[in-house]
C-alpha cells in the first residue's frame, strides 16, 4: 500500500498490497538466484519475506533458470526468467541482512523495495586486477596443497592469473556459454606447455590442475548434489548438467593446447 | 621437523587459497578472513586423514562435516548466510581437478580411466553434500533440544508485536 506500483488503481488496497509484496519477494529471489544462493535458500527467503508482511499463503518454485511466485487464493502470480548467473556473495549477504531486518519488523515495504533495487543495481566488487591476483595466488597455493614442487609455483601463478584474466575478458567479449571457460583453459594449457618446454616447470599435470582450479565448477557440483538431497530435483539435475559441460569445456580446452606438444 | 614444515606450508597455502577464492566470489572482507580459517582447518583434517588412512572418501566426508558445522556456528555468530563460510572452505575438497581429469582422459581416448574418475567425482561430491546436509541436521537437532529447555525471553512475543 506504499504506492510504488502505479497503474493498479482499479484494485482495492488489499490487492495492491499483495502485488507489492509479490514484487518485492520476486526481486529478492532474483538477486539471490543470480548471485549464487542455493535453491532452497531462495525459496525460503521469499516465503519468509511474504510471511513477515502477514501474507501466509505464498508459494514459490525456483529452478536455476527461473522463479515462479504466487500467493494462493488471490490472483497474484509472478514469473521471472533468469539468464545470467554469477557468484557474487556480497549481494547474497546484503539481501540476507535485509530479510533479517524485515523479520524483526525494522523496515517497511517501501524501504525494502528501495534497498533491494539498490542492491540489484550495485556494482560494488573487488577490482579486476585483485581478482586476477587472487586467482594466481589460489593456483600456486593449490599446487602446493596437491604436493607439487616449489619449482612449479611460478608457472602455476602465471597460468592461473592469465586463466582468470582470460575468463573475465572472454566473458565480456561473448556471452556464449562455455566459450570463456574453453578459451581460458586453452591459455592455461599453452602457458603450462611453454613453461615445460623452456625448463621453468617440471610437472605439467600439477601445474595444469592447480591453474584450472579457479575455473573448474567445484561449487556447482557440490551444490547440485546438495539440491538433489534437499528435494529440489529439477534444480539439482540441471545444475549438474551445466557443471558437467563446464568441466567438458575445460578438458577440451587444455587438451587442445597440449595438442601442440 | 619435516612434519612441522609440511603443516606450516599446508596451513598457509590452504588459508591463502580459501581467501583468494573468497575474493573471486566477492565475499565481504570480514567473513573472508573467518572463512579462510574454516577452510584451513578443513583442509588440514582432510590432508592428515588422507595421509594416514589413504581413504579420500572418509577424509572428504570428515572435512566437509567439520567445515559445515563451523560454518553453521559462524553464520549464527556473525549473522551472515552459511554459504559465505562454507563455499570457499569446501573448494579444496571438491574434486575439481578430478573432474578436469575425467574430461582430459576421455579426450585422450582413455575411456576406462575416465569412467573410473567420473565415478570417483560422483562419490566424492556425494560425500561432501552428505557432510553439509548432516551438519545442518545436527544443528537443527541442537536447536530443538534448546527449545525444549524453557527460556526466560521468548522472542516470538517480540515478533508478533509488530
Amino acid at each position: 500500500m506504499d504506492g510504488f506500483l502505479k497503474g493498479h488503481q482499479m484494485m482495492n488496497s488489499r490487492e495492491v498490497f499483495l502485488h507489492e509484496v509479490a514484487t518485492v519477494c520476486v526481486l529478492a529471489g532474483k538477486i539471490l538466484l543470480q548471485n549464487g544462493a542455493e535453491t532452497f535458500r531462495v525459496e525460503d527467503t521469499m516465503n519468509r519475506i511474504a510471511n513477515s508482511f502477514a501474507v501466509h499463503e505464498a508459494q514459490s518454485f525456483v529452478t536455476p533458470t527461473g522463479i515462479i511466485f504466487s500467493i494462493e487464493n488471490h490472483d497474484v502470480t509472478q514469473l521471472v526468467r533468469i539468464r545470467d548467473r554469477a557468484t557474487n556473495l556480497r549481494k547474497v549477504t546484503e539481501v540476507n541482512t535485509l530479510s533479517r531486518q524485515v523479520a524483526q519488523g525494522a523496515i517497511n515495504l517501501r524501504t525494502l523495495h528501495r534497498e533491494l533495487s539498490r542492491i540489484n543495481r550495485s556494482t560494488v566488487a573487488y577490482s579486476v586486477p585483485l581478482q586476477v591476483f587472487a586467482a594466481a595466488v589460489a593456483s600456486s597455493c593449490f599446487l602446493l596443497m596437491f604436493l607439487g614442487q616449489w619449482h612449479d609455483v611460478l608457472p602455476a601463478f602465471i597460468a592461473g592469473g592469465a586463466g582468470q584474466a582470460g575468463m573475465i575478458y572472454f566473458h565480456k567479449l561473448s556471452k556464449a556459454k562455455f566459450f570463456s571457460e574453453f578459451m581460458s583453459s586453452v591459455i592455461i594449457g599453452g602457458i603450462a606447455l611453454v613453461s615445460i618446454k623452456t625448463g621453468f616447470g617440471l610437472q605439467i599435470d600439477k601445474i595444469i590442475v592447480g591453474a584450472v582450479m579457479p575455473l573448474v565448477p567445484g561449487v556447482p557440483i557440490a551444490n547440485a548434489v546438495k539440491d538433489i538431497m534437499a528435494g529440489d530435483l529439477v534444480a539439482g539435475l540441471s545444475k549438474s548438467a551445466e557443471a558437467g559441460l563446464t568441466a567438458f569445456a575445460i578438458g577440451i580446452g587444455v587438451t587442445a593446447a597440449l595438442f601442440f606438444n | 621437523m619435516q612434519l612441522f614444515t609440511v603443516i606450516c606450508v599446508q596451513s598457509i597455502a590452504s588459508y591463502l587459497a580459501t581467501c583468494a577464492f573468497g575474493i573471486i566470489f566477492n565475499i565481504p572482507f570480514k567473513p573472508l578472513l573467518h572463512g579462510g580459517l574454516i577452510g584451513m582447518i578443513g583442509w588440514l583434517i582432510y590432508f592428515f586423514l588422507f595421509q594416514n588412512t589413504g581413504s579420500d572418501l572418509l577424509a572428504t566426508f570428515a572435512a566437509s562435516l567439520v567445515i559445515a558445522m563451523m560454518s553453521q556456528v559462524a553464520a549464527r555468530l556473525w549473522k551472515n548466510p552459511v554459504t559465505l563460510y562454507s563455499v570457499s572452505g569446501i573448494i579444496p575438497l571438491v574434486p575439481g581437478g578430478l573432474s578436469y581429469s575425467v574430461m582430459s582422459r576421455a579426450v585422450d581416448n582413455n575411456y576406462d580411466i575416465a569412467i573410473y574418475f567420473a565415478e570417483k567425482v560422483f562419490v566424492l561430491s556425494g560425500a561432501i553434500a552428505m557432510g553439509l546436509v548432516l551438519a545442518e541436521v545436527i544443528y537443527q537437532l541442537v536447536q530443538k533440544i534448546k527449545e525444549m529447555v524453557p527460556q526466560k525471553t521468548d522472542n516470538r512475543i517480540f515478533l508478533s508485536k509488530k
